[in-house]
């Protein structure tokens, strides 16, 4: 099993995106791995398109994904999965969740929705479809939706999916522990499924 | 956090390793202003046991803050971004004179590629122009590290030290390990030393020369510096280069000689020198400017740089690959997409003002802030953006520049963070000569755009104690405006008409609007009735979606759907309120049809 990776976190500013960024990145410490981050505050993040890079492996140097190399891209937002598109390769595993946000210019009826947004993208590459606002709100927590999609995404990954529960139960406060365990492994049980 | 002196092994980002470094080098006093990517680390530092931490108004204030500690023996941290330090630069350029007792150390954020910044200057042109050493790290660990090193070499030459981040590494995240504290031999309190301390120029001409004598000093140590450091590789290629470039540079070519500089002002000539000879071709890679190429270009040293790296935003093992003829992975082209940029948030108190600069066609001259997003459509009124504070300056140049031409034409808008930070100044001027402009405070009780930093305005310091809240009215009184006006934003007819007013007084004219930004967590607590769509009395005027509110979005309907609607033929859709709804209410006061009603008030 390949031991280094590379994983692109897109979506919307104010999805959660860090919240499931830091769960992936602690079960791959956990696991041992050297792990680097990067993302951007301020602007970028009021509703705009946000990406993070995380890459892990025996040792990192760049904390950039290159253009071409993503193994593993979590999209919180179709447009937001087709929008980072030359990061991928036709290896690249995509986990999207299908829910849309309009951007601006489709909220003021300027422009239209892309259709078939996650069809195009699986002619190209693997894509994995999950409704985490539906799961999100079977589990009673519309806003776990972010948890529904680390949980399927853990399935490709090289680690075992019970660290990121062991990192859940240390990191993230008790009132909202529950929900979230029940949203990872809804979302995990969604990919294998699928597998 | 407490002190610990066992070794952990924890993830952090650059800020937060900072912010460690600083704490683990005994840093007792820390001063600086919000700016991305530089905020956390107060934001960090602040929580550690027995430190003072405070926001300044601005960053000259921050770094003068500092120089005052560091002169009475307490090591001082000050914090800014890169457009701070020209904020700065005044106090920058003589604590160079004056030197330190106890360490100084400046952080500076640089932004390439311009993520959350007006401009991507390279500030290590700082440290030559100032005579400074700056310390240059290329990840997390590296930054808490060279933080320790910088106040060593503070107290050990007798100088401010700057330490130069970039958005890749203040909010990048990696692993570093906790380390022994460290102390300073300086003691605390007040020592007259008036040869070093008061720049007049006699003063300060003897300080020139000691600043010439420990920059030779600091040339000497740069070449010993284990910092500075050589790691060979295939001698075909040799690559000079410091901070995340180094990290680019290792990625993209694993094979390649390289000499990474820890410290990039002063450089180790003889260093370069042996180096250069070694190496078959030498390369420099770094962001933004030439700055080590025309350092090692003026040693007599043929290499090359700019002419392959680009000079303009932010570099990364693929941009390097390809500058140097390497083959790069096959990737797919881009989709074309609406774009989605950041916008105000659902609630923002700020749309409303935007709105009604929109309706009233005036010029609007910008400042920084979230309010910046005012420039973006449907609201698209904000004119110019320069710098911090620079929205009343211009708005008055205007003024004078045009005369009765230009009259009741213009509105300057400010927030109160930026007000307090430059835009005193600016209002003290227009009012001093007489000038006509109408300048907007928007008086949101925070510093929102950096992620919610107190202020002047707020009632509360940085380490949350209480704190006295300027009030901006009298402040402007006392500045001599004569004509003040405080409105909600949110009431659209009510700004418009405070505008007009304004506008239309003959002499300077203020208004503040006056709404706490929605999330700060006082207002993200309050209990807020969302409104609704009854789509049935929605014609599909598409008013309320003038505001651009996210919570606001368009649907389209199919001709079935609306007959059942009962629609017209031509409506083509209605509006719809998402889950977002803060309750403002702004878009149901611009609905003609009683079709956005506030939940709860419904009729049954």
């Amino acid at each position: 099993m390949k031991t280094n990776g590379n994983i692109l976190f897109s979506g919307v500013g104010g999805q959660g995106i860090l919240l499931a960024s830091e769960i992936t990145a602690y079960a791959l410490l956990e696991a041992g791995m050297d792990v680097k981050k990067s993302e951007v505050h301020g602007m970028a993040q009021r509703g705009g398109s946000v990406v993070a890079h995380l890459r892990y492996g025996k040792k990192v140097y760049s904390p950039l994904i290159e253009p071409g190399a993503v193994d593993i891209m979590i999209a919180f937002e179709s447009m937001e999965a087709v929008r980072y598109l030359p990061f991928l390769h036709s290896g690249s595993q995509v986990v999207a969740n299908s829910h849309k946000i309009p951007p601006p210019s489709v909220a003021t009826g300027k422009m239209e929705y892309p259709a078939n947004l996650l069809d195009t993208l699986s002619s190209k590459v693997p894509v994995l479809s999950v409704d985490g606002f539906a799961i999100a709100k079977e589990v009673g927590e519309i806003r776990a939706a972010n948890v529904v999609l680390v949980g399927a995404m853990s399935a490709f990954m090289p680690v075992d999916g019970d660290l990121f529960i062991q990192v859940m139960k240390k990191r993230l406060p008790a009132k909202i522990l529950e929900v979230n365990l029940q949203a990872f492994s809804r979302g995990r049980e969604v990919a294998q499924k699928n597998a | 956090m407490s002190q610990n002196n066992s070794t952990e092994r924890l993830w952090l980002s650059g800020n937060e390793a900072i912010a460690l470094g600083a704490f683990e080098a005994g840093v007792k006093m820390a001063s600086g202003y919000p700016g991305t990517p530089s905020t956390e680390i107060l934001e960090n530092f602040s929580k550690y046991e027995g430190v003072y931490t405070e926001w300044a108004p601005n960053e000259k204030v921050g770094l003068e803050v500092g120089i005052g500690s560091a002169f009475a023996g307490v090591r001082a941290l000050v914090t800014m971004k890169h457009v701070g330090l020209n904020v700065a630069a005044d106090p920058l350029f003589t604590a160079s004179y004056t030197g330190v007792r106890a360490g100084l150390v400046i952080i500076n954020a640089d932004d390439p590629e311009m993520h959350s910044s007006q401009n991507e200057q390279d500030n290590r042109n700082y440290a030559f122009a100032a005579k400074l050493p700056m310390l240059e790290p290329s990840d997390p660990a590296e930054a808490k590290e060279f933080v320790k090193t910088a106040f060593e070499i503070s107290e050990q030459f007798d100088t401010p030290v700057l330490v130069r981040t970039t958005t890749r590494i203040a909010h990048v995240k990696g692993l570093v390990d906790t380390g022994a504290h460290t102390t300073s031999s300086v003691e605390p309190g007040l020592v007259k030393m008036p040869a070093k301390f008061v720049m007049l120029p006699g003063n300060a001409r003897a300080r020139r020369v000691a600043i010439a004598e420990r920059t030779e000093k600091l040339q000497d140590f740069a070449e010993k510096f284990e910092q500075n450091r050589i790691e060979w590789g295939d001698k075909k290629i040799g690559i000079i280069t410091s901070g995340i470039p180094y990290l680019h540079v290792k990625e993209a070519f694993p094979e390649a000689s390289v000499l990474k500089l820890g410290m990039v002002y002063p450089f180790p000539a003889e260093m370069i020198k042996d180096f250069a000879a070694q190496v078959e071709e030498l390369y420099i890679v770094e962001e933004l400017d030439p700055f080590i190429e025309l350092h090692v270009k003026a040693l007599g040293i043929t290499c090359k740089g700019k002419e392959i790296v680009p000079a303009i935003g932010e570099l990364n093992s693929h941009i390097l690959k390809k500058a140097f003829g390497k083959e790069t992975a096959e990737q797919f082209a881009p989709e074309s997409l609406p774009p989605r940029p950041p916008n105000m948030c659902a609630g923002c108190p700020h749309r409303g003002l935007f709105f009604n600069l929109a309706r009233l066609k005036v010029f609007v001259s910008g400042d920084i802030g979230c309010y910046t997003l005012g420039f973006l459509p449907p609201l698209s009124a904000m004119d110019t953006c320069v710098c911090m504070g620079a929205s009343i300056g211009i708005a008055h140049g205007m003024d004078k520049a045009l005369g009765e031409d230009g009259r009741g034409k213009t509105v300057a808008v400010i927030g109160d963070s930026t007000f307090f930070h430059s835009g005193l100044t600016g209002l003290t001027n227009v009012v001093y000569n007489k000038g006509n402009s109408t300048v907007v405070i928007l008086d949101n009780r925070i510093t929102a755009m950096t992620g919610h930093q107190e202020n002047p305005a707020s009632g509360a310091t940085l380490q949350n104690q209480p704190a006295h809240v300027i009030d901006i009215e009298k402040l402007c009184q006392a500045i001599g405006v004569e004509h003040i006006t405080t409105v909600d934003p949110h009431n659209l007819d009510e700004t418009k008409k405070a505008l007009e007013e304004a506008l239309a007084f003959q002499g300077p004219s203020v208004v503040i609007t006056r709404s706490p930004c929605v999330l700060i967590p006082s207002e993200k607590k309050r209990k807020k009735i969302p409104y609704f769509v009854d789509t049935k009395n929605c014609t599909g005027c598409k008013s309320c979606l003038r505001i651009g509110c996210p919570a606001v979005n368009w649907t389209p309907v199919s001709p079935e759907e609306g007959k059942d609607l009962g629609y017209k033929e031509k409506q083509k859709g209605h509006s719809m309120i998402n889950e977002m709804c803060n309750g403002c209410g702004e878009c149901a006061q611009l609905c003609k049809f009683d079709a956005i009603v506030k939940a709860g008030t419904e009729e049954a």
